[in-house]
């Protein structure tokens, strides 16, 4: 069967910069799939690849079996793919309630879904960075896609954030039956949420896999990860958060 | 050391952002050489803490450094007195070139520079290939190391790091962590470090400070924060 | 063919003066945030002070200088007494003062030296130079020099002095200029001072032209608006070159069109800051502000 989203042979140039070098790879249905690697690499020139926000010098794009390269960047939310952004862009002078709807009709179940519900008639502009991220996402929610596109969804958040950012890209994929496609440099998340990850360096993909096996690959630990993996990831993470049930978030401070 | 008074101290420091008070007296210790962690979670009041002493944020209460009272200075005045604050976001120029950001980071200092700028970039090769491009152009990584590079030429005597590790590769986050710990060890540079990652942070440190709705909760030797389990649990979730 | 050249060079003459102030208007708007309406009537005011100087017996180069540092003075203590309490206010109020500040000056400049127009004398003679069969004025020759000069010597400044580099940095960003230690409020009246010394040096070049007058500079004015907002109004190389190219292209419309002389000159400066605004905001040289997502 062939999978949701399929890259194949992604070539992307600007100026002399070789950003995407013959690029493949896919992900798919109800998968969480993590792509890594170092800044430069080419994970937003792929991120904005495939919403269509660059065209590719050549290869191709599929989405569910049909091409992507001629749908325009606005449709491509028609078809079912839906993107958050690194830079947090809300509506300042909306309320939370608006900003959602402008993603899409679903706006209350994304809204519930993400746990924002008692915070829907608040104005964007006095919210905290952390519940600015989730707006983000309730409102690439709100378009209900099959595929979602988180791009650096953990930056800016501490812990206990990053905690419930992985609970709820998990219920994501529970409940919505989403395949969600998530760019980061935050190692416990990706590692602790991802079914599996692609790695990207210089424009190529050098390693895919599980999470162990690509920690424990050679070439992404010389490329990306150090060797001083311990300091830089914290195991007690993963086993924290894969212990803990899904449940409704709503706002409110969750022990660890 | 317990009898050399601390290189930088605040005691009952508070600050708000207009009608929002944001530290609701915060006292902390720096001492001469030393590295210190400041953690919690967001909105507990980190970055604020920094601002506070580089005095860009309306502060109250006592702030001493090297036996200067700092609480009136502006950010300039603080400058001078030997004080390197690296923002949230580097702060680096990005439309003047590496070596145009190193030379103004010198600022503070009199008298020749000869060398200075070569003796910095031997802690970052890969910032020397670099001096002619504009620091907008230099990766997310590259950057962090230009912010810290700038802080060093002005050979302060405490630095303070706002989120060094943000947004950065594990790989670049390790090699910056090991510059650090080798410029306290060969220097004797004091930094006053706020860090997300709390692992990294209480590994570089000798104290750490965790702040909760802008107050101190819990303080002390770093090694002891990493032992106490229901500390990790209740203040860094892990 | 000869004609053409004089023309040209005619132009370049007048492109110097208006790429003196639009480069004036550039550096307090790159610093400030700022239009500054007013510069056009602080460079007539220093022009004056020349004209007395002058007329006090002081030869020509001697008070040339001592009206550059008299106008940088006066750049200086404006930002920080007038311009320095409004920092941060809207851009409204900031423009409204600067307008005020223009009818000051020139009520200011009326009143003092009183209205009638005054000879103001050049440093360069009026005879020709001959080059093959065109024949060129010294006079022209010399502002085109004196202008690109003053130019030339502020952009050493801003690339190689440490001063030029704070300017710079607080121009940029103010905040962290801070942290490193500039005086980031002395930096803008810096800027403001260098920019009133370079107002007198338009002024100074314009005035055995057109005659010293109180409302001397209010055309000029208009066409380094024009300059500016070609090169795009934070970019100093473009004010300079829109200002150069400015002046050749009406002067070249001037001589064969026959339609466009004398006022039309006018019509033509705000007919370019009108199709700039239109088709291309942010002029040949400037940036668009791209934010990265």
């Amino acid at each position: 069967m062939a999978a949701l989203l399929e890259v194949e042979n992604l070539s992307r140039r600007f100026g002399g910069v070789v950003a995407l070098d013959g690029v493949s790879l896919d992900a798919g249905e109800n998968e969480i799939v993590g792509l890594i690697g170092p800044n430069g690499a080419g994970k937003t020139t792929l991120f904005n690849v495939v919403t269509r926000l660059y065209r590719p010098d050549s290869g191709d794009l599929r989405f569910a079996g049909r091409s992507l390269l001629r749908t325009p960047a606005h449709r491509i939310v028609r078809r079912g793919i839906a993107r958050t952004f690194q830079n947090v862009e809300l509506f300042d002078t909306m309320t939370v309630r608006e900003n959602v709807r402008v993603g899409g009709r679903r706006a209350e179940e994304a809204l519930e879904l993400v746990g924002l519900g008692p915070l829907a008639e608040r104005h964007a502009a006095q919210l905290p960075h952390g519940t600015r991220k989730r707006v983000e996402l309730a409102r690439a929610l709100a378009s209900h896609p099959r595929l979602l596109l988180l791009d650096e969804p953990a930056g800016g958040l501490d812990h206990e954030e990053v905690e419930r950012l992985a609970t709820l890209i998990r219920r994501l994929r529970a409940e919505l039956e989403l395949a969600i496609l998530l760019v980061e440099h935050h190692m416990n998340l990706v590692m602790g949420v991802s079914d599996r990850v692609h790695v990207l360096s210089f424009g190529r993909r050098i390693a895919s896999g599980t999470p162990a096996e690509v920690r424990a690959d050679p070439a992404v630990i010389e490329a990306y990860l150090g060797s001083e993996v311990t300091s830089v990831t914290d195991r007690s993470f993963q086993t924290d958060a894969q212990a803990e049930p899904a449940r409704p978030d709503d706002g409110t401070a969750s022990g660890a | 050391m317990p009898s050399l008074a601390p290189l930088l101290e605040l005691e009952g420091v508070e600050a708000r952002y207009g009608p929002i008070k944001a530290l609701h007296g915060v006292s902390l210790a720096v001492g001469e050489g030393e590295v210190v962690a400041l953690l919690g979670a967001n909105g507990a009041g980190k970055t604020t803490t920094l601002r506070a002493v580089s005095g860009t944020v309306r502060r109250a209460g006592r702030i001493s450094f090297a036996g200067q009272t700092l609480e009136r200075r502006p950010p300039e005045a603080v400058a001078r007195a030997g004080i390197a604050h690296v923002p949230e976001g580097r702060g680096t120029f990005g439309e003047l070139t590496v070596h145009e950001n190193l030379r103004l980071g010198a600022w503070t200092r009199r008298g020749r520079l000869r060398g200075e700028e070569e003796r910095v970039l031997a802690h970052f090769p890969a910032l020397a290939e670099r001096t002619r491009q504009p620091a907008g152009t230099l990766s997310g990584g590259e950057q962090q190391m230009l912010a810290l590079a700038r802080a060093l030429m002005a050979r302060p005597r405490l630095l303070m790091l706002d989120e060094p590790s943000l947004g950065l590769a594990p790989l670049v986050v390790a090699s910056i962590f090991a510059i650090l710990r080798r410029l306290n060890e060969e220097e004797g540079l004091a930094v006053l470090l706020v860090e997300q990652n709390a692992t990294l942070a209480l590994e570089a440190a000798s104290t750490a400070y965790v702040l909760e709705v802008g107050r101190v909760a819990v303080a002390g030797p770093a090694a002891d924060l990493r032992a106490d389990e229901s500390v990790r649990r209740s203040y860094l979730g892990y | 063919m000869a004609e053409f050249w004089q023309q040209v060079v005619s132009g370049l003459a007048s492109g110097g003066i208006y790429a003196s102030l639009a480069l004036a208007l550039v550096i307090v708007y790159r610093s400030s945030g700022v239009i500054n309406f007013a510069q056009g009537e602080m460079a007539t005011f220093a022009t004056f002070l020349a004209w007395t100087l002058l007329d006090h017996g002081l030869s020509y180069w001697p008070a040339f200088a001592l009206t550059l540092a008299i106008a940088f003075a006066g750049g200086v203590a404006l930002e920080r007494v007038l311009i320095r309490p409004v920092e941060g206010r809207p851009v409204l109020t900031v423009v409204i003062l600067t307008i005020g500040l223009l009818i000051l000056i020139n009520g200011a400049t009326q009143w003092i030296w009183g209205g009638a127009t005054r000879k103001f004398p050049s440093p360069f003679s009026t005879r020709p130079i001959h080059v093959v069969s065109a024949a060129f004025s010294i006079q022209d020759l010399g502002i085109v020099g004196v202008s690109l000069a003053a130019v030339a010597l502020l952009s050493l400044f801003f690339r190689f002095t440490k001063l030029g580099l704070g300017l710079r940095a607080a121009a940029v960003n103010p905040e962290e200029s801070r942290l490193v230690g500039v005086r980031v409020g002395w930096m803008l009246a810096l800027g403001w001072g260098l920019a009133a010394a370079l107002g007198a040096v338009s002024g100074m070049m314009v005035a055995p032209v057109v005659f010293l007058d109180p409302n001397m500079m209010q055309g000029v004015l208009l066409y380094a608006f024009a300059a500016a907002m070609l090169g795009g109004l934070a970019s100093p190389v473009g004010a300079v070159v829109g200002g150069l190219a400015l002046g050749v292209v009406l002067n070249l419309l001037g001589t064969y069109v026959s339609t466009f002389s004398g006022q039309m000159r006018l019509v033509g400066g705000l007919a370019v800051i009108l199709v700039v605004l239109l088709v291309r905001p942010t002029g040949l040289f400037g940036r668009t502000a791209v934010r990265r997502v």
